[in-house]
């Protein structure tokens, strides 16, 4: 075993278990102010463990340096470039942290009184009515923990819309370009999956959709700017063929980063949506941390949305818990405030003119990488993009190099990788989102490296395929740690 | 490379009808393009089933795919090696890794599936787009 020391980035780390040695501790509890108990008298002999097998006893200081080492290998936003593609990686503003920490609102306990939770009622009230303004809805519920339960949310809300109208009906369409979670939602809200080609265009097929909608398709489930970036020309024709059949368009808000304060969902015949705080919103994101996954809705879906609902009482707030055609809590208390707070500063901080410019700027971005790029990789929808772009490695598999060898390669040059292989309706697919965030340097370092690993593709392969290189662990094994997972110490 | 005495879909299953049964899996194409495969879905025996609907799914590292029935009847048999050993759709697709055996409710029904030179072109037109 190597002993040497290195620096941190590069050191591995042991597990906390591997560091333990018996009798170490990171505590000091003071003494017992009560008399003691006898646990075994009390609970009996058998419900009382003396020792807890393997489990770490290490200082605190020890505590400290593995978590902090482990920190030093991440990457992050606030590191560079995140350019995963439909994940809308975007700069989490530090005022959006300070406002999320005001007393009054970081210890605000969900069972205070009404009375005395007014202002973080306000602004949750204040937040519904921007992310209205914002989608040109009719009614939103903030409870929804993030994306996928957002989906979920909208697609229960059909479901009882459709069953209050006397049949709840079977079909939900999906286009083949979809978020995997669409059909994951219409499938576990109880509805079967009616896969949708996509035109040579790579959009919705207007004509395929008139044939495939009929009385018994509940909702089409839409991603508007689509998975390749491309917005839906046809959006209004498209809901009204199913709104001529009775059923209803839900639009998935995973790109709404390139619609903000430009074209509102509520226009283009939306019924129903999600928002993810954590994308447009720009609170944090990634690392399984909390999200926000609004769901706003039109007119008719209103009654029937999560349980409490805000309502005002002369100069109050109140929650207003008697709604009897509502689908009922979807989440325990408000949703995840702190969320909403940081959502609201970041959109009250900017202003209407201010995230219309986010948008602008987010779109510009991703059609200044595609045209830093298109010279170097295959381009398969030529369709005008939005706030990402999609490439294919059509000529980087000619030298047996793929998405996933590039994006590995990337990690050398300092970037995260693009997101490879979705959407799947392009084989091969490298996905970049870049966001407003990104200044023109940032962008020309990350377009510099990628126009370099297209030239490593051709000069030497083999290096490109057995990439990164510079990282302390290179290449894992996913496929064994797929079909036989150790998921546990 | 394609079994003449098979029948092929346009989603990549085979169909190997002898009597009254149909011994159904994916094609090579499907295992090369899903690529390493990590979990197999089947049905539990005696599930009935039919043509063009979910059958199961298969798990690569890279999605989840559905498998779509080629034939129409009831679930007789399922291959339960791939219960350990789901890299066998990679190396043996049109053999030894087979999913499951089908009693058929209407043996007319693979005729209308696509023949091994019929399923080749699809899958060159396909890739080649």
């Amino acid at each position: 075993m190597e002993r040497k020391v290195r620096s941190h980035p590069t050191q591995n780390e042991s597990l906390l278990f591997e560091i333990s040695s018996p009798g170490k501790k990171g505590y000091q509890l003071p003494d017992l102010d009560v008399p003691p108990l006898d646990m075994a008298a009390a609970l009996g002999e058998s419900n009382v463990r003396r020792e807890i097998e393997g489990f770490p006893e290490v200082s605190e200081v020890e505590v400290i340096r593995h978590f902090t080492r482990l920190s030093t290998w991440n990457y992050a936003i606030d590191l560079g470039v995140y350019p995963l593609g439909s994940c809308t990686m975007k700069y989490n503003p530090r005022v959006n942290e300070l406002v999320a920490r005001l007393d009054g609102l970081a210890w605000a306990h969900p069972y205070q009184p009404e009375s005395l939770s007014q202002g973080a009622m306000e602004v949750m009230a204040h937040l519904e009515r921007a992310l209205l303004e914002i989608t040109g809805m009719d009614a939103v519920t903030l409870q929804p923990a993030a994306g996928a339960h957002g989906e979920l949310t909208g697609i229960l809300l059909v479901r009882a819309l459709l069953e209050k109208r006397g049949n709840p009906r079977r079909r939900i369409i999906i286009p083949d370009s979809a978020h995997g979670t669409n059909p994951a939602t219409a499938a576990i809200a109880g509805y079967q999956v009616q896969n949708l080609r996509s035109n040579e265009l790579g959009g919705i097929d207007l004509e395929g959709l008139a044939r495939a909608v009929d009385e018994d398709v509940a909702a089409m489930m839409v991603t508007n700017p689509n998975t390749l970036g491309v917005f839906e020309n046809d959006i209004a024709k498209a809901a009204g063929i199913l709104h001529a059949k009775g059923a209803l368009m839900y639009m998935d808000g995973a790109n709404m980063n390139a619609l903000v304060g430009i074209a509102r969902p509520g226009d283009f015949g939306i019924d129903v949506m999600h928002l993810n705080l954590h994308k447009t919103f720009s609170t944090p994101h990634g690392g399984g941390g909390p999200g926000g996954g609004p769901v706003a809705v039109k007119a008719p879906l209103e009654a029937l949305l999560p349980l409490p609902r805000l309502k005002r009482i002369g100069d109050e707030w109140a929650w207003d818990y008697d709604r009897p055609e509502s689908i009922g809590r979807v989440r325990a208390f408000y949703g995840n405030f702190g969320v909403l707070v940081r959502a609201l500063a970041y959109t009250l901080a900017h202003g209407g003119n201010g995230l219309r410019n986010a948008t602008v700027d987010a779109v510009l971005n991703a059609v200044y990488l595609r045209k830093k790029l298109e010279a170097h990789y295959e381009l398969p929808y030529s369709s005008p993009n939005m706030h990402e772009v999609v490439f294919s490695d059509d000529r980087q598999a000619k030298h047996g190099v793929r998405t996933g060898d590039i994006a590995k390669r990337l990690i050398d040059y300092g970037f995260h990788p693009y997101t490879v292989s979705f959407p799947l309706i392009v084989h091969g697919a490298l996905m970049i989102e870049p966001t407003e965030t990104e200044s023109k340097q940032e962008l020309d370092l990350l377009a510099d490296a990628l126009i370099a690993i297209a030239a490593e593709v051709e000069s030497d392969p083999e290096m490109v395929k057995s990439a990164p290189h510079s990282t302390r662990t290179s290449r894992v094994d996913e496929v064994t740690a797929a079909r036989r997972p150790k998921v546990r110490f | 490379m394609y079994p003449e005495n098979y029948r092929y879909t346009k989603e990549h299953e085979w169909v190997m009808v002898e009597g009254e049964t149909g011994t159904v899996g994916i094609t090579d194409h499907a295992q090369d393009a899903l690529g390493d495969i990590v979990y197999v879905d089947l049905p539990k025996v005696g599930t009935r089933v039919e043509m063009g609907k979910s059958l199961g799914s298969v798990e690569s590292v890279k999605a989840v795919s559905d498998i779509y029935a080629p034939v129409s009847g009831e679930v007789t048999e399922i291959n339960e090696l791939l219960a350990t050993a789901p890299e066998k759709l990679n190396e043996d697709p049109h053999g030894a890794a087979w999913l499951v055996k089908i009693r058929l409710s209407d043996p007319a029904e693979a005729a209308g599936l696509l023949s091994a030179a019929d399923y080749e072109a699809y899958v060159g037109e396909e890739s080649s787009q």
